[in-house]
């Protein structure tokens, strides 16, 4: 089984302790401008999402990467790894991820891509609301079915 | 330079241009940052005497070390200026993400000095600096004027700005950001509107860094622990908000009631947090780095005050409610709505209203003042009329919007204000809790909850308990609270961060983020220094120790119903003792001795 980062917005209020978290991992700092993870808020509605890359399996930063420095991970299921030392900088990656979820950090010249922390990401740590969560894809995709269905059963009860 | 960005701004609105300085770290190292810092800054460089809607005053934003990091629900600023309500050092307090912003674009202040000659917004980002045309933002409220910002700047820019009320002077003005966050308290927005700023936007990229990383983040998670263990910062906050309090304060007979001639309101719990979630929550909110999310995200269907937005907070729910006799959580909710709208102060507001309800059925204000409404307590429907006038400053409004000691003044009858130094106080009846009445009676800007919090003790057993019916020991505990408050609030940490962590977290934390040590005594210390600073202000504005009082039906006429039924407040048994404990004279000056010894 692998792990996966699953985001739920529902549960984000909007703190950005999880970009905080990046940031201070990646470089003992805070900038969240530059982070692996940012949040989008909608302040009329009051409604927040964290972005973060997805770790496609057919991944377009990796098929439009012409040195292979974006690249899924041989030994790690469901990570597409990025090599700073063999990456040009020539940002196609940044133009393919139909998400937006890679970015080019012109300050440090790198690209900015989720790396999951290998294996233990921060921002899953920091979060206090449980909106980002690391865990067995099979497990966490019946937790939330699971939690739709006991939604249907209150409804149920009710109307008998 | 850590935590601190070693940099300050000064905008000078009347010659159109922006310099920048070295932050003072002498200063810095011993105000820390935000309103011990910005309050230093200002007693330093504006004469007491100064009209506070003049050119002549400041408005100083300032966050704190801890802004634009992971330290646990601090990412607080502080909008600091002469009051236009009161003449007090006002600093006004607010979180969202604003003050992080201004740390990523660099800044530990920005000093705004004089006017400009026409409306103008500021735009920030990193190290460039604009004052830009404003008059098409001009009238728009602070939600409309936030987006419109965003569409001349930068669509995730941070926007704080005056709504109509602080543009129309209102005493009871705030500074909002983020559209539902508010710098509240003592007339900031006034200031605002005075010096032609509708709004002033931020983008920061830059960083905030840490001296020691390791030592930082080991103190971050023992006191993120600590909070998220305690019943009220980790659960009670993020499930009913503030208003959880609603029921517990009437539990205690201290839900002041009809502008405070009652201590008990029996139908509260319509107004309550639980009401709150049951009915109106969307879902909690959390400002920069909070892991509490006391924020409500709330949606009123009832098509007469139907909206979306935040609150209300306990204070408001109280103020809008039990205040004016009113338990329709609805209209509550949309008087919240209209007070971030118009840009207003909420406390000052509802209690406003309720004075003019007693005025009114006293038959000391009639028809002809209130624009033709019956003000009678408990009409919702009226209340709600009456915030929109007062946001407006239109007919009778515009007199609301004085506050209720001009307003009470002016029919001869300012007994009926209750406010302490012309503020209006919050919604802790000190009748049923003692302690705070001496906080309010001491408060260096007037009646508030937040420089004091003695109900974390006197009611809620946070840490230790005590009766709150007794002045025994509480002279002692209100200076506690108002030292570490005052060090607390200038470092850019949250108050409700002290149900799980208090000075020691605090200190340590600041510590590894500055490599500045700090002993937790230390810290405290600099919060009787910021406490004193503003003290000495507030004397050579004229105030005595006459001020420091509270309004006589609180010291005369008792509770009349529920649990504390038949009490006063003592305020004379607390006051002496507490300026003995401070190291001030009976007239509540400071000793040269106590002066010297906080070096001011």
């Amino acid at each position: 089984m692998a792990k996966i980062l699953m985001i739920h917005p529902d549960k984000c209020t909007g703190c950005r302790n999880c970009e905080l978290a990046c940031s201070f991992q990646h470089e003992a700092a805070f900038r969240p401008g530059a982070t692996n993870v940012h949040v989008f808020t909608w302040e009329r509605e009051g409604f927040s999402v964290p972005m973060m890359c997805q770790q496609c399996d057919d991944a377009a930063c990796v098929r439009v990467c012409p040195t292979g420095a974006m690249r899924h991970s041989s030994d790690t299921p469901n990570l597409v790894e990025y090599d700073e030392a063999t990456c040009i900088g020539c940002k196609m990656c940044v133009v393919a991820c139909p998400f937006g979820n890679a970015s080019y950090d012109s300050k440090a010249k790198r690209i900015a891509k989720c790396d999951t922390c290998a294996g233990a990401p921060e921002c899953v740590l920091f979060c206090p609301n449980g909106a980002l969560e690391f865990a067995e894809d099979g497990e966490q995709i019946r937790a939330r079915k699971k939690a739709y269905a006991s939604k249907f059963k209150d409804v149920f009860q009710e109307v008998r | 330079m850590y935590g601190w960005t070693g940099t300050t701004l000064r905008i000078d609105l009347t010659k159109g241009i922006a310099t920048r300085e070295a932050t003072n770290m002498t200063l810095a190292h011993e105000y820390i940052g935000a309103r011990g810092l910005g309050g230093r800054i200002l007693t330093d460089e504006v004469d007491h005497n100064v009209d506070a809607l003049s050119p002549a005053n400041k408005l100083i934003f300032a966050p704190g070390p801890f802004t634009g990091t992971f330290a646990p629900s601090a990412g607080r600023f502080n909008v600091i200026t002469k009051s236009p309500l009161n003449g007090t050092i006002a600093a006004s307090n607010s979180g969202g993400t604003f003050g992080a912003e201004l740390k990523y674009a660099g800044y530990d202040m920005v000093i705004i000095e004089g006017k400009s000659p026409k409306p103008v917004y500021l735009w920030i980002k990193n190290d460039q600096v604009e004052l830009r045309d404003a008059s098409g933002l001009w009238g728009l409220n602070a939600h409309d004027a936030t987006d419109a910002v965003r569409e001349l700047t930068d669509e995730d820019a941070k926007v704080a700005c005056i709504g109509p009320a602080g543009e129309h002077l209102a005493l009871m003005g705030c500074i909002m950001n983020e559209m539902h966050r508010a710098a509240g308290r003592t007339g900031v927005g006034a200031v605002m509107g005075s010096k032609n700023l509708k709004a002033f936007a931020v983008v920061g990229t830059g960083s905030v860094t840490v001296a020691d990383p390791v030592a930082f983040k080991a103190a971050v998670m023992k006191a993120r622990g600590k909070i998220q263990a305690h019943p009220v910062g980790g659960a009670g906050l993020k499930a009913y908000g503030t208003n959880v309090l609603v029921n517990i304060l009437n539990e205690t007979g201290a839900l002041p009631t009809r502008n405070f001639q009652d201590g008990y309101f029996p139908t509260a719990d319509k107004t309550g947090g639980e009401s709150l979630a049951a009915k109106q929550l969307v879902r909690p909110k959390g400002c920069f780095s909070c892991i509490i999310s006391c924020g409500r995200v709330t949606k009123v269907d009832n098509p007469e005050y139907a909206g979306i937005g935040e609150g209300p907070e306990y204070e408001t729910a109280w103020g809008f409610g039990a205040d004016c006799g009113i338990d329709d959580l609805d209209a509550i909710t949309k008087a919240n709505f209209l007070c971030n709208e118009y840009g207003m102060d909420t406390i000052a507001c509802a209690s406003t209203i309720a004075c003019a309800m007693e005025l009114f059925e006293r038959g000391y204000l009639t028809l002809a003042d209130t624009d033709g409404i019956d003000l009678r307590w408990g009409d919702a429907h009226a209340m709600v009329e009456m915030v929109r006038k007062c946001g407006e400053g239109e007919g009778f409004g515009k007199r609301l919007a004085e506050g209720s000691y001009r307003l009470a003044d002016s029919v001869g009858h300012p007994e009926l204000s209750m406010t302490v130094k012309k503020q209006e106080m919050p919604a802790y009846d000190p009748r049923g809790v003692q302690g705070i009445g001496l906080n309010y009676a001491t408060n260096n800007r007037g009646g508030c909850h937040v420089r004091g919090y003695t109900i974390a003790v006197e009611v809620l057993g946070n840490g230790m308990s005590m009766d709150p019916h007794v002045t025994e020991g509480k002279a002692g505990l209100g200076i506690a609270f108002q030292n570490l408050t005052a060090a607390l609030d200038s470092s850019g940490a949250c108050l409700f961060s002290t149900f799980g962590i208090g000075g020691d977290e605090l200190a340590e934390m600041l510590t590894a983020l500055t490599g500045v040590s700090y002993t937790v005594e230390e810290f405290v210390k600099i919060g009787e220094r910021i406490w004193n600073n503003e003290r000495m202000w507030n004397l050579d504005n004229g105030y005595t120790s006459a001020d420091d009082t509270l309004p006589q039906r609180l010291l005369d006429e008792p509770i009349l119903t529920g649990p504390s039924k038949g009490e006063v407040n003592h305020l004379g048994e607390m006051l002496p003792e507490y300026y003995s404990l401070r190291g001030w004279d009976e007239d509540g000056v400071p000793t040269e001795a106590t002066l010297e010894s906080l070096s001011l």
